[in-house]
This record gives structure tokens, sequence and C-alpha cells, in this order.
């Protein structure tokens, strides 16, 4: 490990070899968006192909966790971004307290994720042998919710099941098509948000490591290239919720 | 000292960009229970696409970047719009393959030997 805003061989400059490293870290932050851009073609085909099924499970998700949670990560890329203004005019006190600040944030996002993730799992919405999407339309108390809010869900699981129901098809072929179209949704919910929360979890190691640093004075103006490039992919990685977070959960809101 | 020519963003534009992004958030929640049709979805992505341009504008520095890691940045979604458009293109026209009963008439004439001499 070099020491602080030391120079390299093969760069003439401090600048040039900072200019490298942020290069280098969009290239691979570029190779990040074709990674989530392929599972979000994949939710787009599948949407377009079964808008109903997909509306169904959008409204399935908590509206209240899944706001909170967006306000929460945006907080916590703005602590981010004041670290690196730490580091950039050396206040090097500064540095790790607002890393902390930002680990918090993101270790809260991740607690409500899991919040939601059993949620989820009391209510039969995780993809496979158990999945069933009409689920707490008919077990209101098992997932808490009060009479106005099971009426609301078995109009439009009602609904949902007519939007599919094929031509001469029967009541229960509707109800096996939108079941597996929405457990199509679910199975893209979880894998978008897992491979998201998995990139929050590997921020939040890269996060320790810098506030280990920061501890000990390390980044300051001269030196602070770590910060800078962890905070883009802290940043990336908001990015990708900002996208998420209307997609998954608010697609549908106006016809519940 | 180094002989850097970052430029630092100040406190004051990270906090203007973090009550930006927070309006944007309560604004699509709130417009997400209006009925706007088709264009609810439109007005969702809007939103979303122009809180990404504020993050990397100036959480990630984008608009005080060199051309050259400007244009890597360019980059990665013009790659990124070969994916959705050329895929998006196959997904809206194909259609499905005709069955055999649909072709009948056109392999007929094509068996007819007056027919596929003229043709």
């Amino acid at each position: 490990m070099h020491r602080t805003g030391e120079l390299y061989g093969q760069f003439q400059t401090l600048e040039q070899q900072k200019e490298s490293a942020t290069l280098g870290m969009w290239v691979f932050l570029i190779t990040e968006i074709l990674f989530f851009g392929g599972l979000f073609m994949a939710y787009t085909v599948n949407r377009h192909a079964f808008p109903t099924a997909f509306g169904v499970g959008g409204n399935m998700l908590d509206l209240n966790l899944g706001f909170f949670n967006t306000i929460v990560l945006i907080a916590s890329s703005f602590t981010m971004a004041m670290s690196v203004w730490s580091a950039q005019t050396s206040r090097r006190k500064a540095v790790p307290a607002w890393l902390v600040a930002t680990l918090i944030l993101g270790s809260a996002f991740l607690g409500i994720k899991v919040v939601e993730y059993k949620q989820k799992f009391d209510h039969h919405l995780i993809p496979g042998h158990n999945f069933d999407v009409t689920y707490c339309s008919r077990n209101k108390v098992a997932c808490g919710l009060n009479d106005k809010e099971v009426a609301d869900e078995q109009k439009e699981i009602r609904e949902g099941i007519e939007a599919e129901r094929a031509p001469g098809a029967s009541e229960q072929e509707a109800t096996v098509a939108l079941n597996a179209h929405a457990q199509l949704y679910f199975s893209l919910y979880f894998g978008m948000t897992g491979l998201h929360a998995l990139h929050m979890i590997i921020g939040a190691g890269l996060l320790l490591w810098l506030i280990f640093e920061g501890f000990k004075g390390r980044f300051d103006a001269n030196y602070n290239t770590p910060v800078e490039n962890i905070g883009l992919y802290w940043h990336f990685v908001d990015i990708v919720w900002i996208f998420l977070f209307p997609l998954l959960y608010l697609i549908n809101r106006h016809l519940a | 000292m180094s002989e850097h020519s970052e430029h630092i963003v100040s406190p004051k534009i990270y906090a203007t960009i973090l009550i930006a992004l927070l309006v944007g958030t309560v604004v699509t929640v709130y417009a997400a229970k209006v009925d706007l049709g088709r264009w609810n979805i439109v007005l969702a992505l809007t939103i979303a696409v122009t809180k990404m341009t504020l993050v990397i504008l100036f959480f990630m520095h984008g608009k005080y970047s060199s051309r050259r890691t400007k244009l890597i940045i360019a980059s990665g979604f013009f790659w990124l719009a070969i994916m959705l458009v050329l895929t998006l293109a196959d997904y809206t026209t194909r259609h499905p393959e005709p069955s055999r009963s649909q072709l009948a008439p056109v392999l007929e004439l094509q068996s007819h030997p007056s027919s596929a001499l003229a043709a």
C-alpha cells in the first residue's frame, strides 16, 4: 500500500494520477450500469408482457417502507459527498465522522429491507412452492390487514384474474396465470433489490475500511482517491435505487 | 501542496442537491397516486432521470470532470441505450411464427408449376 499522495512511476503528475483513478472507476461503473441494465431490460420486457400481474405485484409492496428507504439512501449519498469534501479540504477528523454517518444510513436501509423481505415471506410472496398471490386477500389476520385493506386487495386480485383470463378459460386457469405472472414480478423484485442490497453490503465493507483509515487521519487534500472513488461507487448504488423505487413500488399505485 | 486542480464542490451545493432529490422523491410518490393513465410511467421515469442527472453532475462531480471522463460517462449510457433499443426493437416487432395453415395458400401457390416459373 503506497503512502499518501505519493506519485507512481508511470504518471507524470499527481493530477494525471488522480484523473486516471477516477477514469478507471468510471469504466468499472459502466460495467455495473450494463450489469444492472440487463435486469432492467428483463423487467421492461416482462412488464410489457404482463402489465396486470406486475401492477398487482407492485401494489403489494409496502410503499411507506420503500419511500422511507429512498430518503435514507439519498441522505447517505449526501453524507458520503460531505466526507469527500472534508477530505478535499483536509478536515481530517470530519472525514471518518461523515463516513460513519453514511455507514449508519446504509445499514438502516439494509435493516428496513430485511423487514420488507420478512413481510413478503409472511405474505407468501417469495417465489417458489408456497408462492400465493391471493394469500392476503384470503388471510387478513395473518397479513395484518383491516377490513378496507382486505376489500381493496380482493378487488385488485379479482380484477387481475379477469384481466388474465384467456378467452374460454375458467376462473381457476386465470388464477393460475395471475399467480405465475405475479411470481415473475416477485422474482424480478427479489433479483433486482437483492443485487442492489449485495452492492450495499459490499459498499458497507468498503466504508468500514475507509473509516478505519480515516481515523488514522490518512485522507486529506493531498490524498483522497479512495474516499472519492468509493464515493462514486456509493452514489452509483444510490442511482440504481432511484430507478428501482418508481419501477417496483409506484408503477400501478394510481389504480390501487 | 500537490498540483491538484480538482474542483471542490461546496457543502452548499451538496445541500441544495440533497433538498432537490428529497423533493423529487416526494413528488414522484404523490404523482404516482394520481391517475394519469400511460403518462404515470413517463412522469415517474422523467423524475428518476432528473434525480440521476443531479447525482452524476454534482455528487459524482461529473460537471467538473475532464472531457475524457465525461466521454466515458456518456459512452456508458450509449451502450445501455444500444441494449435497450435493439432488444425492444426485437420484442415490439417480432410476431409469432405463422402457423402451417396460414402458410398453406402460399405453399400451394409456390408448388404450382406456372406460378413458380412466373415468379
